[in-house]
């Protein structure tokens, strides 16, 4: 069927293959038969093709290299699906001979100019290290250059390879942490986990511990929070600690994750804060992992391991919510393990009583192996708060009448526990005790009896001896660890009252002497070398006494998450309580932090808040004739907003480029605020409010250009009453929607008061003076920004003019295609012009510069040193856009452009010649 | 990160396996095997295994297990949070996750995993942005593909991919252009045996289904915000917004989608809308026991009480119950002890009982503990914290769209201590 000519038969064939991998049936035979249809025109064969070989390719890796030139020509294709996917399938196959040709196609897929394939690219970093580790280094490099990536898509991706092939290289990241920051929350909610744990190590390697004047937090878990917080106050006044901004920056990002439907997210969060933040901020994510608990019962398993852990070290966190940790009789018995050792841990003297009345109806439970937990935990509350140790024991002590066995045996052991700590008081316990000998069959339990019997006889001389004449009857009957404690407890009694119980003594010895198990026969022979006298008894036996009946110290009942907190939270190893392979210590923090001018970022313009708003461009722009439109809309940020975070005061971040933010009125509030704030620090200097950044778009993605941008007045601080407008065109993608070019504008309060209320009304699009010559931008819009202040408002008239220069995205051609596509647009299209070249600008380089400035073009490779080209499509119709400036000797120069549109081409002309000339 | 995947059904048979790196022998299945015997109940198997080489991180959906094994450091939550996200996804392209339909569209099932996961890290799992990738099988579309020898596989890249809206598909047409909201509200509650309430809390979620032409852009207000004590949200919501103005915004993904879910605040009394009057002893030393239940309603605001079902894990001894309800009826389930008595709807004016003996194994002790019973009932419209929509505003688009708003209050985990 393979081979027919029809697709449906291969797909028919090709979908009982897959099912055949599936069901784990091997279908490697048919490997030759498969492979040739790689390069199959029907995309779904295709897919099933790609899955087969996947799966195969390693055991056939000759065979496999017949498809690897398909994906090669994939690689080139012009669909960015074909694209990506030929690039997925060619790393996926783990052939080692094709190592070489992988990192060649990653390198050139992490300059593709769709983040979608360079987000492939990131996933395929990974893929190729695992297959060759020796690529590290170049891998690196090319982490390092994705890492600088801008788009949210890759962001994710990135990170992921970062972790799995060079974890250790955290100096990469200082760049681009602000960045990561702010990209944050517009990053997939799986790049979002693999970001914020990744940040979460960094951070603890370049901040200072933000809790470090309050000394160990373990030792004060005794103290009520209040307390602490005041003396966490008292000290921080002695030795001020300044968090750094780029801390707090994380902490702020992170915080509206714990909002996230994706658990993982949310647990990525809390750990987040967990590990880095200040003692009095950690609080915030109890909420949150407290709402996870409503999930499926494997999240709730894997959050109240986080929180056992959590509520060891912070208890107070959790104690609000405590009612949401009572354990339902439906509940899966891990689960009930795991609250009640939440519960436990959240018991203090306050609500101990609420607690144990809890664990009263528990006990009554049907599940056996959650009451014998549940009276282990009453044990440790017992332990923990003295005051209700009587109340516990006296609780227990009852339940030794338990009908069920295990109960009883739970309780035995339990008690012993607690009866170590102060046995001089309950000798009516041992008394009782010792009664149930008779009935208790768990050998644990009567072994436990045993032991305080021994260890305490002389609270009870009475009944010891007679516990003993029972057990040797019973002797031979018992279980292991039941005679051990036996021979212990007669040896106990033969120190203590050898005259009642010598001849037991013995008898039991004798017994023991003979017994199957070497390790009782070499206990007994010990024994009685060391307590009978005889003559060649060395000085051992006058220190027996010493010896069996020393002061044991009383056990800790401890939890089993006592000391899980040094794994990071949420992490596989935390969870098992081991290292897994791969897992990252979480570093301590340092003693003096780092430098934290590494990770600033030349950014020219300090904006402070980002918001967005889009105008649509419903086509036709490019039409000569049509009537043009444009819709603006005053609701502002329709595509493109998202809760943001992205108001970063001062740092000078980069949140230029994301392109989040929210309804201007709101971004007014947080102004206001910020203003408050401001003044207080600056003493009524005039205040710099950065507000909005308008994104007026009209193109599609760009690829960001090196060159620097361009500002443009749009509103004069004077005209503006205060209030000035500065534009440029910011050249990033936006993609909201496709047809359109970004603007950004700044806007600057120069002014004392606030300006409320600032928004755009009335988009209209007139059609003036140079329409005709001008069409595609003209005075398109005239943007009327009305300004309320102090109940005043006041409106601005105001147009954007982009120059032509503006209204294109570059793109990527090689020399030869860039010969061939001028070849076709010679004659009409064709305009050449001579010019002289500026005095500062006859280099290279310089050139390169500015030509680049005036218009959003990309250069091509070229062979020759005296010319530069360059490349670019323009915005709607898409038509291409070559620019080739060939130098000749003392300045001359020759300027061409070849273009299908005429009108854009002299346009493009008269900009280039003057950013050239001047 | 995720290697392999294997999928297990109730009789443990390994009926699908899919591997994203080199191929893991599925005999590593067998440590789960081990696990699963150890457990007593099928949801008590671990989470996360430990294997000498491997991780097994699995989850239990539709008596499934979806067993998935790692080899290095990952958050477990993780790798159960997406194995969660596909069976979702599988549920929602067949309709069912079950072990049946995933066998008949096995296809189907590898290119979705195909495109979920890279190298086992999660690419596409976005459902609008897969049914693009990858059509859902309808019998329509699997007849014309038979026909005209078309695909289900989508050749270009969903445009949702790109953008920042990457959870809604552009080019979305409608004739009926329609939003429907469901507000479902859970009260978990612990009733203790003196019918006070020991603790009870109400979760909350909104659910949409939302079929709008465009680009629309939704605002949803309340009448009373601050109730919302803890919210969790879609992607799709502005949280900004919400942290200012108490108000939802956003452009929502087509189809059904779960907007929302929230938390009213514990501080507030909870309103519990039933009560139960019990009555259940065993007498020493006989073979019999008494069993005596009557339901009534309690702060429903005039509303009725429907589809109530009460069930009760009887104590071991029990061997049968001989009952007698006054409405509904019961079934008692010798094996696993279990007792579930539906009994339909609450009419105030005659409460429903069930009262009857229980017969125990003779000669055995009496039972200790008592049966705690669960209660599962609806309200129909109303949301027992009072949560109220105040409107739904549309931008960005011209035509008025149909708008529907409906309430109801379910029972969660609400259980009686006796």
């Amino acid at each position: 069927m393979l081979d027919s000519n029809k697709d449906s038969l291969k797909l028919e064939a090709m979908k009982r293959i897959v099912a055949m991998i599936a069901r784990g049936k091997n279908a490697s035979d048919l490997f030759p038969a498969v492979v040739k249809n790689v390069a199959c025109k029907n995309i779904e064969v295709k897919k099933l093709v790609y899955v087969y070989l996947v799966r195969y390719a390693e055991e056939q890796q000759d065979l496999a290299l017949l498809s690897i030139s398909t994906f090669q020509r994939g690689l080139k294709d012009p669909n960015q699906l074909i694209r990506a996917s030929a690039l997925r399938v060619l790393s996926s196959i783990r052939v080692t001979i094709i190592v070489p040709i992988m990192m060649l196609a990653i390198k050139e897929a992490a300059s593709d100019m769709s983040p979608y394939v360079r987000k492939t690219a990131a996933h395929a970093i990974p893929k190729l290290y695992s297959l060759d580790p020796e690529q590290k280094d170049q891998l690196i490099e090319v982490i390092e250059k994705l890492l600088a990536d801008k788009t949210t898509l890759v962001a994710g991706s990135v990170v992921m390879a970062f972790e799995e092939v060079c974890p250790e290289r955290i100096d990469l990241i200082h760049k681009n942490y602000r960045k990561l920051c702010n990209l944050l929350i517009d990053v997939e909610e799986w790049g979002q986990v693999v970001i914020i744990n990744m940040l979460t190590r960094y951070a603890r390697t370049q901040f200072l511990n933000p809790n470090i004047n309050e000394g160990s937090g373990g030792d004060k878990t005794f103290y009520g929070s209040d307390e602490d917080e005041d003396e966490d106050e008292e000290e921080k006044e002695k030795n001020p600690y300044v968090m750094d901004p780029d801390h707090r920056l994380l902490l702020r990002n992170t915080k509206p994750l714990l909002q996230s439907r994706n658990a993982a997210v949310v647990m990525a969060v809390a750990q987040l804060y967990f590990h880095l933040a200040p003692k009095a901020e950690v609080g915030v994510i109890a909420k949150a992992l407290v709402r996870l608990l409503r999930s499926h019962s494997e999240v709730q398993y894997v959050v109240l391991q986080n929180v056992a852990t959590m509520t060891i070290k912070r208890r107070g966190m959790f104690e609000p919510y405590l009612k949401s940790f009572y354990i339902r009789s439906t509940d899966p018995t891990q689960i009930k393990v795991l609250k009640l050792e939440v519960l436990t841990n959240l018991a203090n003297e306050t609500n101990i009583s609420t607690i144990l009345r809890e664990f009263q109806t528990y006990i009554k439970s049907m599940d056996k192996d959650f009451v014998a937990a549940t009276i282990q935990a009453i044990g440790r509350c017992a332990t923990n708060i003295g005051e209700v140790r009587d109340t516990c024991l006296n609780g227990l002590v009852q339940l030794l009448s338990n009908r069920d066995e295990l109960v009883v045996a739970e309780s035995v052991v339990v008690i012993k526990k607690l009866l170590q700590m102060q046995p001089e008081k309950h000798s009516d316990i041992i008394k009782h005790m010792a009664k149930l000998t008779d009935n208790i069959q768990v050998p644990m339990a009567r072994a436990s009896i045993l032991w305080l019997i021994g260890e305490y006889c002389e609270h009870v001389p009475k009944i010891a001896p007679d516990v003993l004449r029972k057990m040797a009857k019973s002797f031979t009957n018992e279980e292991d660890i039941v005679k051990l404690q036996i021979i212990n407890l007669a040896a106990k009694l033969y120190l203590t009252n050898s005259k009642q119980t010598k001849l037991l003594t013995q008898y039991v010895l004798n017994l023991a002497k003979y017994d199957q198990n070497y390790d009782i026969r070499d206990r007994a022979r010990f024994i009685r070398q060391l307590i009978v006298p005889t003559e060649k008894s060395g000085a051992l036996s006058k220190y027996a006494k010493k010896l069996f009946l020393a002061l044991k110290p009383a056990p800790v009942l401890e939890s089993p998450f006592k000391d899980r907190d040094h794994f990071q939270l949420g992490s596989l190893s935390h969870l098992l309580n081991a290292k897994a392979g791969g897992y990252q210590e979480l570093p301590d923090w340092p003693e003096a932090a780092p430098d934290p001018s590494v990770r600033n970022v030349e950014v020219k313009d300090s904006v402070r808040a980002v918001g967005t708003v889009t105008f649509r461009d419903t086509g036709g722009l490019w039409d000569l004739q049509g009537p043009q439109k444009v819709e603006g809309k005053s609701d502002s940020a329709s595509g493109s907003e998202s809760g943001s975070g992205s108001e970063e005061s001062g740092s000078g971040s980069e949140s230029v480029e994301s392109e989040e933010g929210s309804e201007s009125e709101e971004e007014e509030e947080d102004e206001e605020e910020k203003n408050k704030k401001k003044k207080k620090k600056e003493l009524k200097k005039p205040v710099q409010e950065t507000l909005t950044i308008l994104h007026l778009v009209l193109c599609l993605q760009t690829i960001a250009p090196s060159s620097a941008l361009k500002n443009y007045e749009l509103l004069h601080r004077i005209t503006g009453e205060g209030l000035s407008v500065e534009y440029c065109f910011s050249r990033q993608p936006f993609s909201p929607d496709a047809n359109m070019v970004a603007v950004q504008m700044q806007f600057t309060n120069n002014a004392t008061s606030d300006t409320k209320n600032l928004h755009m009304e009335d988009v209209k699009l007139q059609s003036g003076m140079r329409v005709k010559e001008f069409p595609e931008i003209g005075d398109i819009n005239v943007a009327v920004i009305k300004n309320k202040r102090s109940r005043s408002c006041s409106k601005f008239f105001v147009s954007i003019q982009p120059p032509v220069g503006e209204l294109m995205r570059p793109i990527f051609l090689t020399e030869n295609e860039f010969k061939k596509e001028q070849g076709q647009l010679m004659g009409m299209n064709e305009i050449t012009e001579k010019l002289t070249l500026d005095a500062k600008c006859r280099n290279e380089h310089a050139i390169v510069q500015r030509v680049t400035t005036a218009a959003n073009l990309s250069r091509v490779p070229c062979g020759s040193d005296k010319e530069c080209r360059f490349a670019g499509r323009t915005v709607t119709s898409s038509s291409l856009v070559l620019v080739t400036v060939a130098t000749k000797e003392e300045g001359a120069a020759q300027l061409t452009v070849n273009c299908e549109k005429m009108l854009i081409g002299t346009m493009l002309v008269k900009d280039i010649l003057l950013a050239l000339t001047q | 990160m995720i290697h392999s995947l294997f999928l297990v059904n109730a009789s443990g048979d390994i009926f699908l396996e899919k591997h994203w790196k080199s191929v893991v022998s599925r005999s590593v299945c067998d440590y789960f095997f081990e696990a699963q015997e150890r457990a007593t109940e099928p949801e008590n198997v671990p989470p996360v295994i430990p294997t000498p080489h491997h991780y097994l991180i699995s989850v239990l959906r539709h008596r499934i297990y979806f067993v998935a094994v790692i080899q290095s450091e990952v958050p477990p939550l993780f790798v159960i949070e997406f194995l969660h996200r596909v069976v979702d996804t599988f549920q929602d392209y067949f309709g069912v996750c079950t072990e049946a339909a995933i066998k008949d569209n096995v296809v189907v099932v590898y290119e979705l995993l195909e495109e979920m996961l890279d190298n086992g890290f999660p690419l596409a799992t976005e459902s609008n942005i897969l049914k693009e990738l990858i059509k859902p099988p309808t019998i329509l579309r699997t007849m014309v593909n038979t026909i005209t020898g078309s695909t289900n596989v989508g050749e270009q890249l969903p445009t949702g991919q790109l953008s920042v809206v990457p959870w809604r598909r552009t080019g979305v047409k409608y004739t009926n252009n329609e939003a429907y909201f469901d507000v479902v509200e859970e009260i978990d509650a612990i009733i203790d045996k003196s019918g006070s309430t020991i603790t009870a809390e109400i979760q909350g979620v909104i659910d949409a289904c939302v079929k709008l032409t465009g680009m629309p852009d939704l605002t949803l207000s309340f009448m009373n915000p601050r109730l919302l004590d803890d919210v969790s949200f879609h992607p799709c919501v502005r949280f900004k917004r919400w942290e200012a103005e108490r108000i939802l915004s956003f452009i929502p993904p087509d189809g059904n989608f779960r907007l929302l879910s929230y938390h009213v605040s514990s501080q507030n009394l909870v309103a519990i809308p039933v009560y139960v009057k019990h009555n259940i002893t065993f007498r020493e030393g006989s073979s019999q026991g008494r069993f005596d239940l009557t339901l009534g309603p309690k702060q429903t605001m005039g509303k009725a009480v429907e589809s109530v079902l009460v069930s009760s894990q009887l104590p071991r001894g029990v061997l049968n119950a001989n009952l007698n309800p006054s409405q509904g009826t019961y079934t008692f389930d010798p094996v696993t002890k279990m007792l579930s008595w539906d009994v339909g709807k609450i009419n105030p004016q005659k409460l429903p009982s069930l009262k009857g003996t229980m017969s125990l194994q003779a000669g055995a002790s009496k039972p200790d503990e008592n049966p705690s019973i669960n209660i599962q009932f609806k309200i129909q419209q109303m949301a027992i914290s009072g949560l109220k929509v105040n409107r739904l505003d549309m931008y960005g688009e011209k035509y008025k769209p149909f708008k529907g708003i409906k309430y109801m209050t379910k029972a969660g985990k609400f259980q009686v201590r006796t």
